[in-house]
C-alpha cells in the first residue's frame, strides 16, 4: 500500500503521539472514567492505521512489524489469564481481587481491574492492527 | 401493490411493538421495580450502582461490571477475539498462498 501526500504525512507524524497518548489514557483511566480496556485498545489501533495510512505499508511496519503485533496479542490475553489464576495461587478463586483496593478515585485502585484494562487494551489494539495487517497484504489479489 | 402491504405490515409490527413495550414491559421515564430474591422494590441495577463502589473500589460502575461482576464474560469475549483474529490471519494466509 502506497502513501499519500505531504500534507497527509506531516499530520499524521503529528497526531500520532497524542492520539497514542489519548489511548494510552483512556485504557488506564478504565476504572475512572468512561472507556476502558476495549475502547482505549481501539484508539492505539487507530494511531497505528493513521500511520500506514499516510505512510504506507513501511512506516507503520516500522513503528509495529507483525510478528511485533502477534506477540503483543498472546501477551494481552497471557496477562488476563494469568491474573486470574492468581486469585488461585493466592488461595481463594478463580478472577478473585488479589491486589488491594486503594482509596476510590485513585488511579491506582480498585484491586485487579487497571491490570486486566491494561491486558486487554494491549490485546485489542494489536488484534485490530493484526486483522489490518492480514487484509492489506492481499489487497488486489496479489501479495504485496 | 407489494410496496403497500410491506408497508402496512411493517407499520403494524412497528405499532404492536411500541403498544407492547409502552403498556406492559417497560413503563418509559420509570425505572422498572422487580422482586429480586425477597427484596421488596430493588433492582439489580439499583443494587450495583449501590453496592459497586464498596465491593470493587472502582469509581467506574461500567468497569466494575465488565470485569468484577462479570470477569468470566470478558475473559470469554476477549477469547472471542482472539479465535477471530486467528482465523482472519489463517484464511488470508491460505488465500495468500494459493495466489
Amino acid at each position: 500500500m502506497a502513501g499519500m501526500t505531504v500534507i497527509v504525512r506531516t499530520i499524521g507524524r503529528l497526531l500520532f503521539p497524542f492520539l497514542f497518548l489519548f489511548g494510552a489514557y483512556i485504557i488506564v483511566h478504565g476504572q475512572l472514567t468512561p472507556g476502558g480496556g476495549f475502547q482505549g485498545g481501539v484508539v492505539l489501533a487507530s494511531a497505528v492505521i493513521l500511520l500506514l495510512l499516510a505512510y504506507g505499508m513501511e512506516g507503520a511496519q516500522a513503528k509495529v512489524n507483525a510478528l511485533q503485533a502477534e506477540l503483543a496479542d498472546a501477551l494481552g490475553g497471557m496477562i488476563l489469564v494469568w491474573m486470574g489464576l492468581m486469585g488461585i495461587i493466592v488461595g481463594i478463586a478463580f478472577f478473585q481481587n488479589v491486589l488491594p483496593f486503594g482509596s476510590l478515585g485513585q488511579v491506582l485502585s480498585a484491586g485487579n481491574l487497571p491490570v486486566f484494562n491494561l491486558g486487554v487494551g494491549i490485546k485489542v489494539a494489536a488484534s485490530i492492527l493484526m486483522v489490518f495487517y492480514a487484509m492489506l497484504r492481499i489487497q488486489g489479489g496479489k501479495e504485496e | 401493490m407489494r410496496q403497500a402491504v410491506a408497508l402496512i405490515l411493517v407499520l403494524a409490527v412497528g405499532a404492536l411493538l411500541i403498544f407492547t413495550v409502552n403498556a406492559y414491559l417497560l413503563p418509559f421515564g420509570r425505572f422498572p421495580e422487580r422482586r429480586i430474591g425477597g427484596f421488596e422494590n430493588e433492582s439489580v441495577g439499583k443494587r450495583i450502582l449501590e453496592d459497586a463502589p464498596i465491593t470493587t473500589g472502582s469509581a467506574n460502575v461500567v468497569t466494575s461490571v465488565v470485569w468484577d461482576y462479570r470477569g468470566y464474560d470478558t475473559l470469554g469475549e476477549s477469547t472471542i477475539l482472539f479465535t477471530a483474529v486467528c482465523g482472519v490471519a489463517m484464511l488470508f494466509r491460505v488465500a495468500r498462498r494459493r495466489s
